[in-house]
């Protein structure tokens, strides 16, 4: 890497050459291997190298981003060529412009999100380990007949930050994750679900047995599915679909929707937008999270978030450029790929755990929906307005009682987060977003 | 680029001197033992963008991609190995792990190429592509769109539009001996508005492309068109009233919600998913699968539409396919591997987002022939339900079926007639029964106007689609009334 930053910091010497005022420079290098096993036989295998190379110049209030994979020294002049062209053309925009030197990362704090104790597996392992966690959910059920297959994925990236204030830092990542998607077959009709294990080091992924018995399980009591009645009903969400609304929160709260007031969340700061017992935080700075990162795509330095305390809506996610425009300062949640200006996005985004088991939840439900599947877009993030596709369990008398499908749930989503009635205890934080099991009071499903 | 028009053959052999001698012999390292096939793909790809908000065209951007994918098939089993640098020493790197799927060692030898081909047509023949096209000129088309969404209507509080255009040239070498390449450009113009009233806020997208150059945008006011109805569908929001939920009668209007077909029916019959026997139409070639009103094609043919190619990324041709016809399954979409595996023939859809991807079958352009009825009887026959026009996406669960597509402007039909706008509803159905409660077909059809992006297993590729006016008996709306 330390011809890296020294290509960095000569591109942007040149870039001043050029009458740029200011710059920054994004390169990543990637590594990945990929194996998916199917009916005990390799599917796919896939190995990847990759390198890009992204820029981003001001002249004065103008800006332009250029990247390339072609990091011959010839490909590179003509890159600076191109971005001084671009950023001269485009309009003056008076709050564009590098972060400030002083919230630019100085030295970069160690989050250990690279396993440097990875063993050396050989390629026959990685197979081994894809074959294995299928193996599992095939031989769990009679009826899981067929699958989409059992797979091994690792990936190891380096990135590197450099910006003409002098500012410069680079760290490495790196992520392992084993997953089956097994299909189950009764009176000739088919299902699937899935489960995986995603963690930053080999030693914390959970083991091949307990993946792929989740997997089938949760694809074998989704067989015999039927619709239910249109109605209202109390809907509970098992903590993957939870995550999901908090997904799009996440796009709710970021600076630039709201700024363009594209966000119904837009103007709501200081007010009350969930339930009281709703607290949610975004924090850059876990160690080991799979949304840590010691700086931003802009090298500012992460940190921890309050986003809503006790149901009070206490911060945007902000980078520097959506903050200047609000009036406020960035909250270290700049993402950057590498050919493309900054935009935000969360780093380790979760809600707090709450008092309830998940089972006490369930118990609570008289006649309702547990949500183990939302499909299609159908969220309107300048309105609220939610109405997706969904699969689950019906819940009767506060059991379990039939899988249901081919419904919708539809909502507001201010009104589902002040809605939500009970939080579960179960938080994991094994996701960039994720949530406890929740439980809200009333919502529309649609099917029969 | 701008010198003479690139020929892809001689693009990358010259652009990184790598001479056709060791193309045949990278695959020939890739062949023997098990390995039966293997091909290298070659790809240079401009992405340029230019986006206005605020009233000021605050981004441009330039990206450059290149690289190299190196596959190897064994029966079912694929090898993939591919690296952003192209050079002799990483062909040769990624052909040994491509070939790692095989068990015993490669033969070694060059396999010999015909020489090169080109495509026997030419879908997309532009003489300028827009990635050449001045900033200034750019910059001018997204600041008439932003006075047109401003003037609408006062309402109308921002107006947001970018211009994302590629050029992409790319080569296929196969162990049969082929190779060919082709240069695919592509383009597409995107409005958003966002109208607000007393704390009301609305948003309402239009957009459109193509394989076509700059001034398509400005052939029959395309981007008037775009603006104004990305405007008038953020008003039309602000009176629109909740959303029915149940199973309803749904009339569909013409041209994107054949996003329809592409969601119900198309992805489950890609090859790949009833080869594995995971879509929920595997084994149903044959039977009755809509009703007999329905004929629906996937045509890559098309010229100039985002949906077409001359060739797939296989180097295969792309062609005109039919999937169902008068109501009767005809054929699933194809690549080599799977063609191969399930003895039936290529229909040239093995498509790939980019040389970092192994190829697989992927629709191109997919919808539903024209039928008798007109429109407006259709809407007539209606005593209650709903009028879809606009959609966003949609999604498929292809092995229970079950089907989302989301709409975004719709009306209720009361006795026949259209009455109040309702707000955007998810619509859910079964994929393999939805298409056998078409009761009646317009004889309006009409293509999209080129702003579709598939993703499946984490590829996108650019595909289109097209419905005339459609009735269906039956189908649930997931509103909140």
């Amino acid at each position: 890497m330390t011809q890296v930053d020294e290509l960095a910091q000569a591109l942007l010497k040149k870039a001043k050459a050029r009458g740029a005022t200011e710059g920054d420079i994004m390169i990543v290098e990637g590594d990945s291997f990929s194996v998916r096993v199917r009916l005990g036989q390799i599917d796919k295998l896939e190995h990847a190298q990759e390198h890009q190379l992204g820029i981003r110049l001001f002249f004065g209030k103008r800006s332009a981003v250029t990247s390339t994979s072609d990091l011959s020294p010839a490909s590179l002049d003509r890159l600076i060529e191109d971005t001084c062209t671009l950023a001269q053309s485009t309009a003056e925009d008076r709050v564009s412009g590098l972060p400030v030197v002083e919230h630019c990362v100085k030295s970069v704090p160690d989050l250990d999100l690279w396993d440097s104790q990875s063993p050396s597996l050989s390629m026959d392992e990685k197979i081994e380990l894809a074959k294995r966690v299928e193996s599992v959910a095939l031989n769990y059920d009679p009826r899981i007949t067929n699958s989409e297959g059992g797979s091994f994925d690792h990936y190891a990236a380096r990135i590197l930050y450099a910006n003409s204030h002098a500012v410069m830092g680079q760290y490495q990542t790196s992520g392992f994750s084993i997953s089956v998607v097994p299909v189950a077959t009764e009176n000739g009709s088919m299902q699937r679900d899935y489960w995986y294990s995603h963690r930053r080091k080999y030693s914390q992924l959970d083991a091949v047995e307990k993946v792929g018995q989740i997997a089938a399980m949760r694809t074998v009591r989704r067989l015999g599915a039927k619709k239910v009645k249109t109605q209202t009903a109390p809907v509970a969400f098992e903590p993957l679909m939870a995550a999901r609304l908090l997904a799009h929160l996440t796009a709710a709260l970021s600076g630039y929707a709201v700024y363009k007031g594209a966000s119904f969340l837009a103007g709501k700061l200081g007010t009350q937008v969930a339930s009281p017992q709703v607290t949610i935080v975004d924090d850059g700075t876990l160690t080991g999270g799979l949304g840590s990162r010691p700086f931003d795509g802009e090298g500012i330095i992460t940190r921890r978030t309050p986003v809503i305390e006790c149901g009070i809506l206490k911060s945007y996610l902000l980078d520097t450029y959506s903050g200047r425009k609000l009036g406020m300062g960035s909250t270290g949640n700049a993402a950057r790929s590498v050919g493309d200006s900054p935009t935000v996005s969360p780093n380790n985004f979760y809600m707090a755990p709450g008092p309830w088991s998940p089972a006490q939840i369930i118990q609570s439900v008289k006649s309702g929906l547990y949500v183990t599947e939302l499909i299609g877009f159908g969220v309107n993030l300048a309105t609220g307005d939610f109405s997706q596709g969904a699969s689950g369990l019906w819940i009767e008398r506060g059991e379990f009682s039939y899988p249901v499908e081919e419904i919708t749930i539809a909502g507001n989503l201010t009104q589902m987060f002040s809605d939500i009635e009970m939080i579960g205890n179960d938080l994991e934080l094994h996701r960039k977003v994720s949530a406890p099991t929740l439980k809200i009071s009333r919502m529309t499903i649609a099917g029969e | 680029m701008k010198q003479q028009l690139v020929k892809s053959e001689s693009f990358f052999l010259d652009r990184f001197g790598i001479t056709p001698r060791e193309v045949e012999h990278t695959i020939g390292q890739v062949l023997g033992g098990a390995v039966d096939y293997a091909d290298l793909y070659f790809e240079y790809r401009i992405l340029d963008s230019v986006s206005l908000e605020e009233g000021m065209v605050k981004h441009a951007s330039k990206n450059v991609i290149q690289g190299v994918g190196v596959r190897a098939v064994a029966q079912e089993k694929t090898g993939y190995a591919f690296s952003h640098d192209i050079s002799l020493e990483n062909l040769q790197l990624a052909a040994g792990t491509a070939r790692y799927i095989a068990d015993r060692p490669s033969q070694d030898t060059a396999v010999g190429i015909d020489g090169f081909k080109r495509p026997d047509r030419d879908l997309y023949p532009i003489q300028t592509p827009v990635t050449e096209v001045g900033l200034p000129e750019k910059i001018a088309l997204l600041n008439q769109i932003d006075i047109i969404g401003r003037q609408y209507d006062p309402r109308i509080k921002h107006v947001m539009a970018s211009l994302a255009s590629q050029y992409k040239v790319i080569l296929v070498a196969t162990s049969q001996g082929l190779v060919i390449g082709d240069i695919q450009p592509l383009t597409r113009l995107n409005v958003t508005c966002i109208a607000e009233e007393r704390g009301n806020r609305q948003t309402g997208m239009c957009g459109g492309g193509g394989r076509v150059e700059f001034s398509f945008f400005y052939d029959r006011d395309r981007y008037r068109y775009y603006t104004i109805e990305a405007a008038r569908r953020a008003i039309l929001n602000l009176s629109a009233e909740e959303a029915p939920a149940g199973m309803m009668t749904v009339v569909l209007g013409p041209g994107w919600p054949g996003i329809l077909l592409h969601e119900a029916i198309g992805h489950g019959l890609e090859g790949d998913f009833n080869r594995k026997e995971v879509s929920a139409f595997t084994g149903r070639i044959g039977q009755k699968v809509a009703s007999e009103l329905c004929t629906i094609v996937d045509d890559g043919t098309l010229p100039f539409r985002r949906g077409s190619l001359n060739i797939d990324d296989e180097g295969t041709p792309t062609s005109r396919t039919v999937l169902i016809e008068k109501g009767i399954l005809r054929g699933y979409l194809q690549d080599r591997l799977n063609a191969r595996l399930m003895n039936m023939p290529l229909t040239g859809n093995g498509r790939r987002e980019s040389f970092a991807h192994a190829p697989m079958p992927r629709m191109t352009n997919t919808f539903m022939m024209a039928g008798g009825s007109t429109p407006e009887e259709i809407i007539r026959s209606v005593k209650s339900g709903l009028y879809a026009v606009a959609f966003g996406g949609g999604q498929v669960n292809i092995t229970s079926g079950k089907f989302v597509f989301s709409a975004s402007e719709a009306y209720r039909i009361e006795e026949g007639r259209l009455t109040s706008p309702v707000k955007g509803a998810t619509l859910i159905g079964n994929g393999p029964d939805i298409l056998t409660r078409v009761s009646m077909v317009g004889s309006d059809l009409k293509l999209d106007e080129g702003i579709g992006t598939c993703g499946k297993d984490g590829q996108t590729v650019p595909v289109g689609v097209g419905l005339p006016t459609i009735r269906i008996d039956g189908i649930t709306v997931g509103g909140t009334q």
